[in-house]
């Protein structure tokens, strides 16, 4: 940031230019200690702009890939009243990704070219998301795990410094709530219904506990969570830039902790076993232990190349296509109706 | 505000009355290339709960504004004028409470 002297004797304005970042920069810094929002029009560090780019789409991306697993659902639901409320919640998936797309627009990037992005692979989405969903229960699964830690992972987002992401996040956690609940309402149906509706509700925990625990929390970053200590340094280095500037307020293990903690009464509730034996209570802690998540072993097995991973994308890409048609008719009609309103107003009044 | 890509759909931004009593608030923007079409994509996604009385949508690119970073002077009236508030001044009774 500061410039080395000999530079700034060679330049003239390299010293000015220096000097006024840092006092840019020191306003900025201000701005956060005192916790205020920053707003679109301030000024922000280049980095502090990049890492929300990259955080808001890849919270969008994820909102939109996630209508996939559930949306699949929508045409086989035993029941129209279940029909009706997946569907409003599908519905609010894609609307928490239209959200946040208009607040990462705010930083002067257009949606267009963060779904090209998407679209091309560049940009990534929560890969909790490239797991089938294989029965009607895992959509009660997705919703009551994922969404769960979902709303773990949001509800401190509420309060993140970017002012337009803080904003768009309070409305997406008051629709999130309703999505948990649905869910944990739809497993409580199964598991109170026939041994074969229960043993679904237990096979879809079986196969969604790991993806909401590893995947919706990202990677290890506290050594005291059981990961290898390389992964965890570089993953502490990213959240402690992130929790500086405000941007998250909680490492990912701490909220990881959280979920855990929620989820095993719920989970007894229910009669459900969560499907990892290292889960007790601590008393020392005051917290539940769980099993530490074979990272290596797990990315290996998730990476991009999965069949549903190709799927999500393909599918993606294909309604966007699909779609294109629709929005050159609608830009064809919207240069018609301005061409008629101009060639109008000579010879019509306007009420 | 950024410009809309080639043959991208305008930006609008979004502003809602939530209920009686309360103005119109700004809650965020859509992408549609004419107003009817802003204001159902609007409809749409800000108006899925409640019990909203009112929708505007207005073209990003037509938003005049001001922000106090870029131009200081403009914003100047509003600081450094103590007198434009009541505490400046001698209270009405003993204590001054129950003045206003």
């Amino acid at each position: 940031m500061t410039g080395s002297p000999a530079r700034a004797a060679a330049s003239p304005g390299a010293g000015e230019e220096a000097a006024s970042q840092a006092r840019l920069t020191a306003e900025f810094e201000a701005l956060l200690a005192e916790g205020e929002t920053v707003e679109p029009r301030d000024w922000m560090p280049d980095g502090y702009r990049r890492m929300l780019i990259r955080q808001i789409a890849q919270h969008a991306h994820s909102e939109i890939i996630g209508m996939q697993p559930e949306g699949a659902w929508l045409t086989r639901a035993p029941s129209l009243h279940r029909k009706s409320v997946l569907l409003a919640k599908v519905q609010d998936e894609a609307g928490h990704g239209l959200y946040l797309y208009s607040a990462a627009e705010t930083l002067g990037v257009d949606r267009a070219e963060l779904l090209a992005a998407l679209h091309r692979g560049q940009q990534r989405y929560a890969a909790t998301f490239n797991h089938p969903a294989l029965t009607w229960a895992d959509t009660g699964a997705v919703a009551w795990l994922t969404d769960g830690a979902a709303v773990i992972n949001q509800a401190p987002l509420c309060h993140t410094s970017y002012g337009p992401y803080a904003r768009a996040m309070r409305r997406v956690c008051q629709e999130e709530a309703f999505h948990v609940r649905q869910g944990y309402d739809l497993m409580k149906a199964l598991c109170e219904g026939t041994p074969a509706q229960k043993a679904m509700a237990q096979d879809a925990v079986d196969r969604w506990w790991l993806p909401a625990v590893a995947l919706m929390f990202g990677p290890p970053d506290t050594e005291a969570a059981g990961g290898d200590a390389k992964t965890a340094a570089l993953g502490a280095a990213v959240s402690r830039r992130a929790i500086a500037w405000g941007i998250k307020r909680h490492t990912n293990d701490e909220l990881r902790q959280r979920f855990v903690d929620h989820c095993v009464p719920q989970a007894e509730r229910l009669g459900l076993t969560l499907p990892d034996p290292g889960i007790r209570w601590n008393e020392e802690r005051g917290h539940y232990d769980f099993g530490p998540v074979d990272w290596e072993l797990y990315r290996g097995a998730l990476g991009d190349d999965t069949h549903t991973a190709r799927q999500r994308l393909a599918h993606r890409v294909a309604a966007h296509e699909d779609g294109a048609w629709v929005r050159e008719a609608a830009a064809a009609y919207a240069a018609r109706q301005s061409g008629a309103d101009t060639a109008g107003t000579s010879t019509e009044a306007v009420a | 505000m950024s410009r809309p890509a080639e043959g991208a759909p305008a930006s609008w931004e979004v502003f809602l009355r939530p209920r009686r009593g309360l103005s119109h608030q700004h809650v965020g923007s859509v992408r549609a290339s004419d107003p009817d079409m802003a204001l159902s994509h609007a409809r749409d996604l800000y108006t899925r709960r409640g019990e909203p009385l009112s929708l505007w949508v207005v073209r990003s690119d037509t938003v005049y504004a001001a922000s106090p970073g870029e131009r200081d002077p403009f914003f100047s009236n509003a600081p450094h004028k103590p007198y434009r508030y009541p505490e400046e001044f001698v209270p009405l009774s003993e204590g001054g409470e129950g003045d206003d």
